[in-house]
């Protein structure tokens, strides 16, 4: 990059505002597993183009391939006529395409000017002109109308400053095409006005903003143009002007059932209860109050940020807590450790199997019996028949395939290594089990061997919590769903309540100013 | 950017077949069998090209040499393992050979003994707990550790060089033959061979393991990592003081400055040689005793065959490298 800035040509052609992208056919699969089949789009100079559906649609994926961080599979990108072959987010942005992502790209210890200038530093021979920088710096926080001092340590600010930090750099690059992945979820009312006010105000300016939101109101007040996708194929492209949130969200709605749900059997509603939760809050958490008996399965839905994950941390009392009882079997839940959660028979899989479930350089055997070592132990000596017998029991339990049992995690597929974490639960026999996220990464057949051991715990008595981000998943499995958005549960959903509408309704409910 | 990047290491990890899993198999069986060949050509190598390499004298005299490096690296495995480093043994063992030393000249065996192991325990201990309870870094706790107890010991010996009588029955500890075999090569024997089974037989040995793979999967599946590591902290410490002991024992003299980070170094490398992961979560104290010989066989070879012993440090470091490259190497296949 040069170090050229907008102030000095407004209308510089490196990247000209003014082009028009075409996205033609792109399709993207991730381990066989398609994100994006066949889609088409084109983005056009001066307009904001918002990006809608569910998680796992396939947006963030699109936003992915148009600020090159991923390439398509099939299809192709042309830029004002030309192709755009981009192998990276450097050449994106070589090309203008600059992406704001929703984790925040800044080197905290660097000033806020230098962070704008990063990579393409006013310098004369290798050193960095200061003043000059700070000069260009202030034109352009004019005219944006930022109010940042180039000084501050960018660490020390806000995440809406530092987002702000991040569009300036947009900015400062002279950026055709601005690629926002769910830009507002970190800031409070008045900075998403501000926001949205920077959005207008980039696309006045001639440059395209692709937007990727769950707001659906926030995108029915910005964008010109909005595309829903669902599993990865595109529904519609339609004009914002025509759009409603009704409208919206059924066309985010109608997934086919790709995968059948075993038969609900739902708990006797007078069963005892397994499991309160009263006034719970935690970091990310505000409030959560509920109840889950003896042999039910307690659905929790929501967007990705929810509070859902945290929320069974909390529980599981693996974050900190800071208000609230969490009662099981009658009595409370003190202590701040798994291991004591785990003694009491509470036990969490928890959502990323690969960082925080399993061992994967250990053994097949070493990662079931991880938690329930006592069992097959005498005075700390671990007795190598015993711990087979049982393990292999376990792994006949929860289908587990492996060669051998002294295989390294790592070689088993995901499917089979999400049913190790089943089993390890198994073996603890706890009386409440939260399962977070419990299919993800996993293929259709292990999917379902996974819901039977769901149905077939609970049935045995466990009360279960399945925290899940595919709604369908939710709705299949669950006698009862909590939706939750914020931190807080927005709707209780049980019979014939409990369908797709409400549970996108709720967790698209509009909070965001709270 | 460092979200995207991670992302798109994801991606590629989907791709199913990837490069060399048979050169990581490979890496597997390097692993477990790995330092046992190199060592087994270098020990006929010897025996070969060495007319008295492979007298009985000979060779118990390495392993006497060898008894302190190998008590304290049978228990940095432990350390290593746990996901930890320990630099601060050959402090440690410093402090323990001075507080034996200076009580042995004056008071009973026993008691000397029994003070330096205390010493090295308490040192561990308070390792481990700065490194659990602080959250600080376990290289910079123990380098940090290894400044203030070796100004400790120089207190304690007022930087004197503490020479024992051979008389006391302080010089029995770690000099009395049995089977013509003195006891320190026995102590050491039993020693490894506890550690090595506390590691790999027993509950404790799994959360070691669990606690070094992946500390946050260990701690949500109910390990309590930060006591195993302090434990093993501590069993460190604990080595260096007996190692300490026995070392004065067999030389009848005790130094501040004995040990130092030669020996932490020399102690670090025996283990990474035998194949435990500088990372956590792999590795095994047999393994580590290899590497721990290994190293010393080079040292007496070069010895016997009349080489500049200059060559010695070149060729440890070298080795060193090639086990940490490998180790590396091994684990990025696995990613």
């Amino acid at each position: 990059m040069s170090a050229r800035t907008f102030e000095e040509h407004p209308h510089q052609a490196a990247g000209t505002p003014g082009d028009v992208l075409i996205v033609a056919g792109v399709s993207k699969r991730f381990g066989g597993v398609p994100a994006l089949s066949d889609v088409s789009l084109t983005i056009e100079p001066g307009k904001v183009h918002a990006l809608i559906g569910e998680n796992g649609a396939g947006k963030s994926t699109l936003g992915k391939i148009i600020s090159g961080v991923i390439e398509p599979d099939e299809g192709s990108l042309t830029l004002g006529g030309r192709p755009l072959d981009l192998r990276s987010p450097r050449e994106a942005i070589a090309h203008g395409i600059i992406t704001i992502a929703q984790e925040l790209a800044i080197v905290p210890g660097l000033s806020v000017a230098e962070n704008v200038y990063l990579g393409s530093q006013v310098a004369t021979a290798g050193f960095v002109r200061r003043r000059e920088t700070r000069r260009r710096f202030r034109d352009l926080a004019q005219h944006a109308g930022f109010d940042l001092s180039p000084d501050m340590r960018a660490g020390s600010l806000s995440i809406a400053d530092q987002q702000k930090v991040e569009i300036m750099r947009a900015l400062s690059r002279n950026a055709s095409i601005v690629v926002m992945d769910e830009p507002s979820a970190a800031l409070s009312g008045r900075e998403t006005e501000a926001l949205h006010e920077i959005i207008r105000s980039l696309a006045r300016r001639g440059s395209a903003v692709v937007l990727i939101s769950h707001f659906l109101s926030e995108v029915l007040k910005l964008s010109d143009t909005i595309t829903t996708l669902r599993d990865g194929h595109l529904v519609r492209t339609v004009e914002a002007a025509g759009a409603t949130e009704e409208s919206l969200i059924e066309g985010m709605l109608g997934r086919s059932l790709s995968s059948a749900f075993p038969t609900k059997v739902l708990a006797d509603p007078a069963a005892p209860i397994a499991l309160e939760v009263e006034n719970l809050k935690a970091p990310g958490v505000q409030d959560c109050s509920f109840v889950l008996r003896q042999g039910e399965i307690l659905g929790i839905a929501g967007l990705v940020g929810a509070g859902r994950s945290e929320l069974a941390r909390a529980i599981f009392r693996d974050a900190k807590v800071s208000s609230g009882v969490v009662r099981l079997g009658g009595s409370n839940l003190e202590g701040h450790s798994p291991h004591r959660s785990i003694n009491r028979g509470l036990v969490l899989i928890p959502e990323s199997r690969k960082e925080m479930g399993l061992l994967m350089g250990r053994s097949v055997r070493e990662n079931i019996s991880l938690s329930r070592l006592d069992l097959v132990s005498r005075f700390g000596w671990i007795a190598a028949f015993r711990e087979r017998r049982k393990v292999s029991e376990l792994m006949a339990k929860t289908t587990v395939k492996a060669a051998n049992m002294g295989l390294p995690a790592m070689m088993l597929s995901g499917g089979n290594q999400q049913k190790l974490l089943f089993a390890r639960s198994m073996m603890c026999s706890p009386s409440v089990l939260i399962a977070d996220e419990p299919t993800r990464g996993v293929d259709v057949g292990s999917k379902r061997a996974i819901y039977d051991l769901l149905v077939q715990m609970a049935q045995d008595g466990m009360g279960i919590i399945v925290i899940s981000s595919e709604i369908e998943e939710v709705l299949g499995l669950a006698h009862r769903t909590l939706v939750m958005r914020h931190g807080r549960f927005t709707a209780d959903l049980s019979n014939e309540d409990m369908n797709e509408q409400a549970v996108l309704a709720a967790a698209f409910a509009e909070t965001s100013a709270s | 950017m460092t979200n995207q990047t991670t992302e798109h290491i994801d991606v590629l990890d989907e791709v199913p077949g990837g490069l060399g899993s048979g050169a990581s198999r490979l890496m597997n069986s390097w692993r477990t069998a790995g330092i046992a060949i190199p060592f087994l050509i270098l020990f006929v190598t010897l025996s070969i090209t060495s007319q008295p390499f492979l007298h009985t004298t000979n060779l118990i005299n390495i392993l006497d040499q060898q008894a302190a490096t190998l008590c304290i690296a049978a228990a940095g495995t432990l350390v290593l393992v746990a996901g930890g480093i320990d630099l601060s043994v050959g402090a440690t063992y410093g402090l323990a050979t001075v507080v034996g030393g200076e009580i042995a000249a004056h008071h009973s065996p026993v008691l000397a003994i029994g003070a330096a192991i205390l010493v090295g325990l308490f040192v561990g201990l308070v390792n481990g707990l700065i490194v659990t309870v602080f959250k600080i870094n376990a290289l910079i706790t123990t380098l940090a550790m290894s400044f203030v107890i070796g100004g400790l010991a120089v207190k304690v010996s007022g930087g004197n060089l503490i020479v024992l009588s051979p008389n006391s029955g302080f010089f029995k500890f770690a000099n009395a033959q049995f089977l013509t075999v003195p006891s320190a090569v026995w102590m050491t024997l039993v020693f490894v061979v506890v550690l090595g089974l506390l590691l790999s037989r027993t509950t404790f040995g799994r959360f070691v393991f669990a606690s070094g793979g992946n500390a946050e999967a260990a701690r949500l599946a109910g390990v309590r990592v930060n006591l195993i590591r302090v434990v093993a902290f501590t069993l460190s410490g604990g080595a260096a003081g007996l190692g300490g002991v026995i070392d004065i024992s067999r030389l009848l003299s005790a130094q501040a400055g004995s040990g130092g980070n030669a020996l932490a170094f020399t102690v670090l490398a025996g283990i990474v040689v035998g194949g435990t992961s500088i990372a956590g979560g792999e590795g095994s104290v047999w393994r580590t005793t290899i590497g721990v010989l290994f190293i010393a066989l080079i040292g007496n070879g070069i010895d016997l065959l009349g080489v500049d012993p200059l060559y010695q440090q070149i060729v440890l470091g070298v080795i060193l490298l090639i086990a940490v490259g490998l180790d590396s190497w091994a684990r990025q296949r696995r990613r």
